[in-house]
Order: C-alpha cells, then structure tokens, then sequence
C-alpha cells in the first residue's frame, strides 16, 4: 500500500538554525500490512498477459463481421477494405475490425475511469485522503479483489485509489497509442490489446465503486437492501419533479442534501434515468429509479420533469432541444457534457435561478455540484407551477389527425433498428385504433430515428408514448437498492457447490437496454434461472427491466427472491460501475473458496475461473462501448459472455468449434496429462438470436471442466430440460458433456444411453484442470 | 423493387449484392450448386403471407429443392411441429463461422458448401454475417431469399412487398417440383 505524506513548515526554531517554508512531500511509504506475496504479473503492462490471452484465442476463434468495409480514420483513407484489398497504411479488414472491437473496448474502460476519477477527486476533496475505505464492514475482508488481483495494491483509503486509478489510466493511453495508424499489424494482438484494457476497465470500475459505497453511506455488501420504487407511475407527479440522467451521482448528491437541508425533500421528487437513478437510491431511498437510458424521450415528451439535470454517459444529445420543447431548464454538471451552454459555475446563485426560471436561458453549465443542488432544488419549485405538465405528446384527437398524414412510405421501419412494422400502426391509428400503436410502446427503445427519417416530419415517437400513457403510467414497480460487493461468507458458502458444479450456475444479467423486443426478455431469463436455483446477479439497466414485471402473484422479481448470493437469489449489485463487484465475486471464490493468492496473479486465478466457476455474463440489450470494455474484462477472466442480436453490431464473436477435439484439451494438474474435456465452455463470446436460444446457450456455457459428477449431471439436466422446453428437441451434442456414466442424470439414463451409443461416446477421466504447465502438480506441494 | 439496403444504415462500400430479379433466376442458381445449404433465421415465424407463416413457405421450398436446412435460434421446434426435421439446427453465428472456414466439410462431412442461402434473420444480423463471409469466404457465393436486399450477399432479391415475397417463394418452388435443369 502507498500513502502521501505532506508536510509543511512555515518556520521552526531548532538548535541548528532556523527553517522557514520548509515542505516535504513523500510519494510513497510502504505498508507491509498486506502480507500476502507479490504475484508475477502486478500492474501488468499491455503485453505482460499476452500469453494467456493467446490461449484464449487460440480456444475462441474470432469470427468477424465488418460493420463497414472502410476504413476512415486518417487521410490516407478512405481506404475499401473489402474482401483482401488493403488500406494504404497496409491493414486488412480482419486487423482493422479488432483494431475498432479495441478502440471500443477503450473508449468503454476510459469512460468507467475518467468517472471513477472523478468520483475519487471528488471524494478525496470532501472527505480526505485519509478516509477509509469501507464496502461491508466485517463481512469483507478482500475489499477489492480486481485491484489486489490487477495492480498488487491493497487499497484501504481513498488516498490509496489515486495510484490504482494511475495505473489504469497509463494503460488506456498505451491502448489508444495503438490505434494510431501505422501500429499494431496483428489482429490477434488487437484482440488481446483489447481484453487487456478491459481488465484494467473492471480495475477502474471497482475504484469508482468503493469510493462511493464508502464516502457516501452506501448499502455495504447487504442482500436486503432495501427496496425501491420503480418505474414511471410511481412518480408524485402532483410534486415538482427533477429528473437527473447519467451515471455519476455527484450532482444527485447535490440536490438531495439541499433538499434535505432547506426541508424540501418531501415536497420535491428526485428521480433518475439510467445509472444515476440506481446509485441515487443508494444514497437515499425515496429516489425514484424511472427506467432504463431508452426511457429518456417518453419521459420528457410527457412533460413529467420540471428541471433535468446532466452528468455523463449514455445521455442523449438532444435532451436539451426536447426539454426546452416543455419549456424544462436544463442543467448540465459535467465537463464530459456541457451541452454548449454558457459555464455558470462562479456566477450568482440566485441569478442562475432567476434566469432558468424566466426562461431567458434554457439551460446552464454548472461544474459544481452543491451549486447545482441549490439551483436545481430552487428552480424546480419556481418551475413546475408555471409549467403545469406542459406535453409535448398529442391528444388522442390530435393523433389520429397526424396518423392520417402518414404516406406509407415506409422510412420509419427502415431506419427503425428493431424493424419494427410501424406503418400499419399509424395506418391503423388514422382509423381510430391505436391498438397497434400500443404494441409497440412495450417493445420500442424510444430512440426516434422513425422520426428523423419520416419526411412528413410526424412526431412517430410521441405517439407511441401517447398510446402507450395508460401503460406508462401504471409502472409502478420496485427494484432492490444496488447491495455493493458479495460478501465474504456469502462466497464461503457458495464456494464449494458452485466449483464442484451443484449450484449449476451464475447468471449474470448485465448492460443496456437495447433489447430486440423489449424489456420482459430480461425478467424472463432472470426469472427462470432463479427458479432453477442458479445464482443471479443483476446490475443497471438489466436490474431495472427485470424489476419492471410481476408474476402471477403480484410481486417483482426483488420480492419474489431473495437478494443474496446464493443458489435462488437474485442480487443487484447496483450500477454500471458495480458490475466489478460480479467479477470481484468470481476472483473472491478463487481467492477464499480456493485459497489461491490475489496479489498480481492474474493468469492463475483467470486459469481457476476459466476452468472451475460456472459463470455466465448476459448482456442482452448491450449497446454501449462500456458494455463492451466490461465484456472484453470478463473475456480475459476467461468468463463467457453472451449478448443479444444486436450485440453482432459488436462485429465479432469468440467461439469454439466443439466438434474439435483439440480444442478443448486441458492439462490434468495432478499428472500434466494432456485430457480433453469438451466445450466447456463451448464459446467465449456468444452472439444469440432470440431469448428462447438464449436461455439454452447460458446452460450449456455453465459447465466448466472441473465439475463433479454429481454437478455435470446437474448441469445436464438443466440443459436438456432447457433444450426441450425452449428449442423443442433433445440438445444433439450431449456427448460431448458426458465424461463418466456418472455425469448422466438418473432419470435420463435411457436418453442419454441410446445417444451415447450412436455417437460412439467413450469414458474419459474428469482432471484437475489447467492451461498452464506451471500449475502441474502445483496442488501437491 | 429497390435495391438499396432494406435498413438504410446498412450500406457497403465497392461490392454490393447482384440483384435476383427473378425467382427463376434463383432457382437456376440452387440447382447449379453442387452443395448448397439453407439457413433459415428466427423471424420466419413472424411474417404472415396468404394467411400462412412464412416457414411454411420454406418448408414447402426446402421439400421441393431437397437442400439442406440449418435451422438457426429456436426454429428447430418451429419445424418439427410442422412436420419438417432439419438437416441441422444451430446458432447463427456457429453455422456462419463454420460455412465460412473453406477447411469444413459441410453437415455430412463430404465437402464445403458452394452455396448458402440464408432466409429470416433479424436484417441487421443478417447483414453482418453476410459482410462477414463477404470479406473472410470470397470464394462462398451467398445468396438472401428474404423480401429485404442484403447488400453483402452475393445475390439477394430486392426489396419487395409481402405479396411479392410470397409468390418469389411459391415460383420458386414450383419450379423446383416441375425438376429439369
């Protein structure tokens, strides 16, 4: 550990003379509280894994699928890539794809760091250097797996996160340095370079988290959590509402304790779009999480906020024409997103107030965040009077009108990513009948390219929103507050079944909400693993549009399980920069389950997670380069990740080739004999086509080479039953996952015997497996 | 008929598809083909025609032309409670990866596809996977029979009403069932 030590004297008598305007400054003094030893590879440098990841890539072919044949990026260019032909720099298309899937990767990691960055600045500047970090008080002792597993530090103040946040920022520039034109040559190496700035992405994003969790009193590791309200109808809508949109709380925080401060709090709604919504009610439970970043336009164009406050990411960048259409003033808090508006940081408060309210501006830069607290807090109860709701969304009347002057041209659907029939709905709603109009409500991601492209310039959005209202405002759910990091205990207590395979899986549901037909898909997966007591974990986005359901009983998913980590549970873990606590669980099962060393040893514990945890990453609706960066840490922890349709915009997948025995060779631990152990798992990172395909895929990539017999089996009869129920037919490479007679679940022994029989199956042994020849025999010693 | 791509962004740089102008035209493409493999998407089942699903269509298609069938998603079950068994049912991406190695040897393990026809899957999808093979199989020749021109295909039919769609896949089949050459 490291810590900075200041010291300053303005003067001072000593038997030697007399010092004046002394300063002494120490970067660095050792703690040698962390006794744990020095692992090969800390602060790893871009290529210091390598190796590893070559085993990974080796495993899990790239297949790509160019999203442009073009490159653009100098002015070289543009250069036609297509099909061999190479760009003037030299590069082929398969270099240059990877060369995007990394600069993604990067663009996702830099985003999560520059917002811990920010989080820590902040923090340090209101709470000190020397405050401690505290994420689950004696429940967690590993504080911060990625951190200790990555850099080799063992952060325990806030003053110890700089040096962390250091490191991954060197990296990221070394990253982009690769991009440049004229660099890397190697896909391969793209694809590494790319998996290792998704490592230091999770590092980033785990210092964002603790930092927060402990300078702002967040839920410290606590499966009950306490639950939240959720959705669009669960709005006071009779109150002043301010709806903050991002994912840095900093500015949230500012408003609530102003309100709070001045006794506003129950006169005001503060509600959130996104990941601020998420981390807003962990700092204060009567927050209001509204939805997912595709609720954006359907809130505003209902006039439902009074005042929208901007941090940063995955905002839309005509928020501030939509709001200034319903007459909301705008606040803009970042350096990230300034929107054009004029810096009103040093100015009077109550002159930003007085124009935001008289509308003379429609929105400012503010760059401090209890400034933006007051004037939020302030304007919003001057505001919302004299607004009144104001809509931008038609009356049943008015849309039927402008229904009518739809040409059927078909521009809608065809910019529509969904391709979604919107035609007919608005030749349906010209008649009067906007049941088809409503339809698409529970499916539309609310991005408004319908509209950009309609050349009679009709407001499509709008009056989906408008024949969706009813709907709108019945959502009226709930969402279990983000829990933090898992346990310590929890992950003893998992530990063993979940590495010899009797707890069959982790799900993780993570990401966006770009989903191809709607938000229920996510509830629906969510909801069938927990069933089968799978472990499922949750975060942003996907935590939201799993909340938004009921089932026959009438409860959310977060009523209906429990909200640990542990067989049947269902975790939110909490926002975008949470998903570390996911990864933090895998590597704490390797570290206190399995004993193995944290401290810069990266390669082993990946080697134990790749080979032993049966943990699946989803990403459904993943449409962000954040998502991708987090995918890419995942990747290089050797966890499958699985996405949705448009998760092939992603432009390539890693797969295995199952039907290649060479593939899927280990080395056996405890003799180093070559063994092969199949497909599992089958595919690295899997692109799927509907839910249904879905749910099967995250089975079958459940099952990893340790599992125990009595775990395979377990996991095979999930998978089979999974196959039946949703493909509708027996999985036809069931032999591939049998190594013994005893992997085969009893009450399918006759199935399973008459398949093993044709496929020609033969016993092999289960090994203690490992892709690297310096763990052999390593467990004797 | 428009031979612009069916979802507007989804534009090529100097090879784009040749278009089918006729369902005749397709058919003596099939049965030039000495190993030609039809890979049919999860959309087939949402797109009504004539008051029948459009994999009935196929179905119909795929018994007249006797070529192989990869049933991608969750449409193995659609066909099989229709009466029809697949040569094969996989994820989309695994069967594109594997038609797009010239070392693999088809289903059947006697040779790679010199054809491959793919009908029903998300546009977008779609079209990745057809400027995938684009790019990385510039000897596979591909082939699109949706309503929809893919602009990475080798052929695809130009954008066309459900009517049209309807009857490109009826002709076709007729002509597959009439035999010849």
């Amino acid at each position: 550990m490291t810590k900075n030590v200041h010291v300053k004297i303005d003067e001072m008598k000593t038997n030697a003379g007399l010092i004046k305007n002394l300063e002494l400054s120490i970067g660095k003094v050792v703690n040698d509280n962390y006794t744990e030893p020095m692992g090969p590879t800390p602060m790893p440098s871009v290529t210091a894994l390598r190796d590893w990841d070559m085993k990974l890539l080796t495993k899990y072919k790239a297949f790509y699928m160019p999203d442009c044949d073009s490159c653009c990026l100098c002015t070289f260019g543009k250069c036609d890539l297509t099909a061999g032909k190479r760009g003037a720099c030299g590069i082929d298309i398969e270099a240059q794809s990877s060369r995007i899937v990394m600069i993604a990767c990067a663009i996702g990691a830099a985003c999560h760091s520059a917002h811990s960055r920010h989080l820590v600045h902040h923090l340090i500047e209101k709470y000190g250097r020397r405050f401690p970090l505290d994420i689950g008080g004696l429940n967690i002792k590993v504080e911060a797996p990625i951190t200790r597993l990555v850099t080799g530090i063992k952060p325990e103040t806030l003053g110890d996160l700089d040096e962390v946040l250091a490191y991954v920022e060197e990296q990221i520039t070394q990253i982009l340095a690769v991009a440049h034109t004229g660099q890397e040559a190697s896909a391969l190496d793209f694809e590494s370079k790319a998996m290792h700035v998704g490592m230091c992405d999770h590092v980033g994003m785990e210092v964002g988290d603790i930092a927060q969790i402990s300078a702002l009193g967040y839920p410290k590791a606590d499966p009950e959590a306490p639950l939240v309200k959720l959705g669009i109808g669960s709005v006071e809508r009779s109150k002043p509402v301010i709806m903050c949109i991002g994912h840095n709380v900093v500015p949230s925080v500012g408003i609530i304790d102003y309100a709070k401060e001045t006794k506003v709090d129950d006169k005001i709604e503060v509600v959130g779009l996104c990941c601020t919504s998420h981390d807003m009610t962990r700092y204060y439970n009567r927050a209001r999480i509204v939805g997912p970043i595709s609720w954006e336009l359907r809130f505003i164009r209902a006039g439902l906020a009074d005042v929208v406050v901007l941090d940063e990411q995955c905002i839309r960048t005509d928020v501030a024409e939509e709001a200034a259409k319903v007459n909301t003033p705008v606040i803009a808090a970042s350096e990230k997103n300034c929107v054009g508006f004029k810096n009103r940081t040093n100015d009077d408060t109550n002159t930003i107030v007085e124009d935001l309210v008289s509308g003379k501006v429609k929105g400012v830069l503010i760059l401090d965040p209890e400034k933006v607290g007051e004037v939020a807090v302030r304007v919003v109860q001057k505001v919302a009077p004299a607004r009144k709701r104001m809509s931008a969304l038609p009356t049943p009347e008015e849309l039927v009108e402008i229904a009518k002057t739809c040409r059927q041209c078909k521009q809608c659907q065809r910019n529509c990513p969904q391709d979604f029939a919107i035609p007919p709905a608005l030749k349906a709603a010209a008649t009067g009948d906007i049941s088809l109009l409503t339809d698409l409500y529970e499916v539309c991601i609310g991005c408004g390219r319908c509209e950009s492209a309609c050349p009679q310039k009709i407001k499509i959005h709008s009056l989906i929103v408008k024949a969706g209202e009813k709907t709108m405002y019945a959502e009226d759910n709930l969402c279990r507050v983000g829990r933090g990091a898992i346990q310590d205990t929890e992950i003893r207590n998992v530990g063993s079944p979940i590495v010899l395979g009797e707890i069959p899986g982790i799900v993780a549901l993570v990401g966006c909400s770009n989903y191809p037909k709607g938000g229920k898909d996510v509830y629906d997966i969510a909801r069938e693993f927990a069933s089968r007591r799978y472990i499922v974990v949750l975060s942003g986005c996907s935590a939201m549009s799993a909340g938004s359901y009921r089932n026959e009983d009438g409860k959310t998913i977060w009523e209906e399980f429990p909200g640990g980590f542990e067989a049947g549970g269902v975790c939110n873990v909490g926002s975008c920069v949470s998903n570390s606590h996911i990864a933090g669980a895998a590597i704490k099962v390797a570290n206190i389950f399995a004993k193995r060393s944290l401290r810069g040893n990266y390669e082993e514990i990946a080697d134990y997670i790749h080979n032993r945890l049966g943990a699946v990453g989803l990403a459904w609706g993943a449409y962000s380069q954040k998502a991708a960066a987090i995918a890419a840490g995942f990747w290089r922890l050797g966890v499958p990740v699985v996405v949705g349709p448009h998760g092939s915009k992603y432009r390539r997948t890693l797969m295995g080739r199952k039907e290649d025995p060479k593939n899927w060779e280990v080395i056996d631990a405890r003799t180093g004999e070559t063994v092969n152990v199949g497909p599992t798992p089958e595919h690295l990172f899997a692109i799927t086509e509907t839910k249904e395909e879905c749910i099967v895929e995250i089975a079958k990539l459940c099952m990893r080479p340790n599992d125990t017999w009595k775990g395979r089996s377990i996991k095979l009869s999930h998978y089979v039953d999974l196959s039946k129920r949703y493909l509708g037919v027996m999985p036809d490479d069931l032999h591939l996952f049998v190594r013994t007679m005893a992997d085969v679940p009893s009450t399918l022994k006759d199935e399973f015997t008459k398949i093993l029989a044709e496929k020609n199956w033969k016993e092999t042994i289960i090994p203690d497996p490992t892709m690297l020849p310096r763990m052999v025999r390593k467990m004797k010693e | 008929m428009s031979c612009e791509p069916w979802q507007c962004a989804e534009i090529a740089s100097t090879k784009k598809a040749n278009p089918i102008q006729n369902p005749e035209i397709a058919v003596a493409m099939m049965k030039k083909a000495q190993r030609p493999l039809l890979i049919v998407g999860s959309q087939i089942v949402d797109k009504y025609m004539e008051g029948k699903q459009a994999i009935e269509y196929i179905i119909d298609l795929a018994n007249a032309s006797k070529i192989p069938v990869v049933a991608t998603a969750h449409m193995v079950g659609e066909f099989i409670k229709r009466g029809y068994t697949p040569a094969s049912h996989l994820n989309a991406m695994e069967i594109s990866q594997r038609v797009c190695d010239p070392t693999w040897m088809g289903l059947d393990g006697k040779g790679h596809p010199d054809l491959v026809i793919y009908v029903g899957m998300p546009y977008y999808m779609e079209s990745l996977i057809l400027s995938g093979l684009k790019h990385f199989a510039p000897d596979l020749k591909t082939m699109t029979i949706d309503n929809m021109y893919h602009v990475h295909a080798s052929w695809s039919f130009p954008n066309a009403s459900l009517e049209v769609w309807a009857n490109n896949l009826k002709v076709m089949t007729s002509k597959f069932n009439e035999g010849g050459n």
